[in-house]
């Protein structure tokens, strides 16, 4: 499987990073390089195989469903680039 | 007095216990050794009077006749780890000027054990690169110098170059690191430090910057492995907050040294025999294992048959892992925001993201975000996570023969900066690190020699899970005969 440059824009807008058309350019044949790289591993044969989940053995642990935490919003909120009124501010997004 | 920045941690520690110095003196010395080595770019942010507080600190206890287990030790912090108050920002412009409000459990600890902090150790961008060249912070220089006459500047490794370099400066007696798929062993074989990523789960990962969530691992890195024992056991432990942390109780692994290996089992995997590495590493690799048998140990020779699968498995997993995690710096909680005018809010997510992201990161998240995308989640990140359980499987059927592996640790010596721009290139240098880091086992890196123009070259002892008692053991016997005191000269 390779990308061309229209893929390239597709991943791009999932991972939500612009780029210009100059760099789509360059990031097609190197994407190419490493997916082409990569491919090798479907010449392996995993029937039966699981795919790991828990590279140690690990139970994941429940807790009390106690509150812990808390009060501690302008901790929060002090290194946003924008907050106000105590909120996270972004641009508007509903007209 | 000795020049007090000749002193590793177990040294430091002693004699200020016994009153041969005050931590002030010793914290002084280092403090002054960092200003004066700025030319490495090693440290992001200098913190000395952290570093001073936490001496006084020191100090007043002594007199109190109270020690902790770190007293007077004054330390560098990976930038990767959230550190109250000061600049943390995983060496990324997307982070530049973020100050948390609290401490990584790792750093925490280490405090809490009475180090002091030095400053903010650069790295690669999120640690994503094997060179240091990745940082938004400029490249890390290794203190080293080839014997060529030359003034070439070398790489230290990365990602935890900066650590790498300050260790082997002697601007700290040691530094944390984390390791995702080699970043404490090969920047620590390339400056001829010592250096142990723990099994995963032995080190909290709250509060270090996310990587590869199911590979990232604190560890030490420090002269030797006496000074290794004594960091890994105050940065390990239990964490709630970090769901993957072990609940086992920490190992007194300082008490528990010994070179002492006669009658282990060493395995020498075949396939670590690739070609195209250079007859020096084969070299240094013989002369290990040639150690091994004068220790009294047993050789044997294994096979490890999925090795060769284990970069490409690491190269789906990793930047798999990394765009879930990096979906995070998107300009509203904290980070850098670049909002274009009139802009909505995915225009500001994009070129936040675009303008705050560095070359090499962009492009494992597009890999990431590729393999992970409708349509492809079988073919790579699905196969990619059924072969890394095929290579767990070949260390647990070698771990039924042998108690611990020896191989090299990169297949390297430290190269120059800016000779390896190919991306495929760079990642060969975790050939031989990555296949532990998928398989979550404890491993380090230990100094063996110099190579013919006097770089260092490290050897690699990988262990069955939690032991890392025999790989720091083993490390000890290597240590012991290799008799490793080659350090740079200063010319910074």
């Amino acid at each position: 499987m390779s990308v061309d440059t229209a893929t390239v824009r597709h991943i791009a807008k999932l991972a939500r990073i612009a780029v210009t058309d100059h760099e789509v350019e360059a990031l097609v044949p190197e994407l190419n390089n490493i997916l082409g790289w990569i491919e090798q591993l479907g010449e392996v044969d995993v029937t039966g195989v699981e795919p790991m989940t828990a590279v140690i053995p690990n139970q994941l642990r429940m807790r009390p469903d106690e509150i812990t935490d808390g009060n501690v919003r302008d901790a929060v909120l002090k290194n946003a680039p924008v907050a106000e009124h105590g909120f996270f501010a972004v641009p508007k997004v509903i007209e | 007095m000795a020049n007090l920045n000749d002193l590793g941690i177990a040294a430091i520690r002693d004699g200020f216990r016994k009153g041969d110095f005050s931590a002030r003196e010793v914290a002084d010395s280092f403090i002054s050794a960092v200003e004066k080595a700025r030319a490495l770019n090693a440290f992001t942010v200098e913190t000395p009077d952290h570093a001073i507080a936490a001496a006084e600190q020191a100090d007043r206890d002594r007199s109190q006749g109270d020690f902790k287990p770190l007293s007077g030790v004054p330390l560098g912090i990976k930038d990767l780890f959230a550190t109250k108050g000061v600049q943390t920002a995983s060496a990324s412009k997307i982070l530049e000027g973020f100050k948390p409000e609290y401490d990584s459990t790792v750093s925490g600890k280490l405090f809490a054990a009475g180090a002091g902090m030095l400053g903010k150790l650069n790295m690669d961008e999120f640690a994503m690169g094997s060179s240091n060249e990745t940082s938004a912070f400029g490249n890390v220089l290794s203190p080293w110098r080839r014997n060529d006459g030359g003034n070439a500047a070398l790489t230290p490794g990365g990602s935890s170059g900066g650590s790498a370099s300050a260790v082997s400066a002697r601007l700290c007696p040691g530094a944390t690191g984390t390791d995702t798929g080699g970043s404490i062993r090969q920047p620590a074989a390339f400056t001829g430090i010592t250096g142990v990523k723990p099994t995963y789960g032995r080190c909290s990962r709250w509060g270090i910057v996310a990587f590869a969530s199911s590979l990232d691992q604190a560890g030490p890195m420090a002269r030797d492995v006496r000074d290794c024992a004594i960091m890994l056991e105050v940065m390990s432990g239990y964490d709630p907050k970090d769901s993957t942390s072990l609940k086992l109780d920490v190992p007194q692994w300082e008490a528990g040294l010994s070179s002492d290996i006669r009658g282990k089992r060493i395995g020498i995997p075949r396939e670590y025999r690739i070609d195209g590495v250079p007859a020096e590493i084969d070299a240094v690799w013989e002369q290990g294992i040639q150690w091994m048998k004068d220790a009294g140990a047993e050789i044997v020779e294994i096979s490890l048959p999925h090795t060769k699968y284990a970069l490409p498995t690491y190269y789906i997993i990793a930047p798999a892992e990394a765009s879930s995690n990096l979906a995070r710096y998107d300009g509203v909680r904290y980070g850098n925001r670049v909002a274009p005018e009139n802009g909505s809010l995915d225009d500001m997510y994009k070129a936040t993201r675009a303008a705050g992201f560095g070359a090499e990161v962009r492009r494992r998240i597009m890999i990431g975000t590729y393999v992970l995308s409708a349509g492809f989640y079988d073919a790579y990140f699905n196969q990619a996570q059924k072969v890394r359980a095929l290579i767990a499987r070949d260390f647990q059927d070698a771990f039924k023969q042998v108690d611990l592996i020896l191989t090299p640790t990169a297949p390297s010596a430290a190269f120059g900066l800016g000779e390896t721009t190919d991306p495929l290139g760079m990642y060969l240098n975790d050939v031989f690190a990555v296949p532990a880091s998928l398989a979550g086992l404890p491993a380090m890196s230990v100094p063996a020699g110099l190579d013919a123009q006097g770089l260092p070259l490290g050897l690699q002892i990988i262990g069955k899970p939690l032991d890392e008692q025999g790989v720091m053991n083993a490390g000890l016997a290597l240590e012991e005969r290799a008799g490793f005191t080659a350090r740079p000269e200063a010319w910074w």
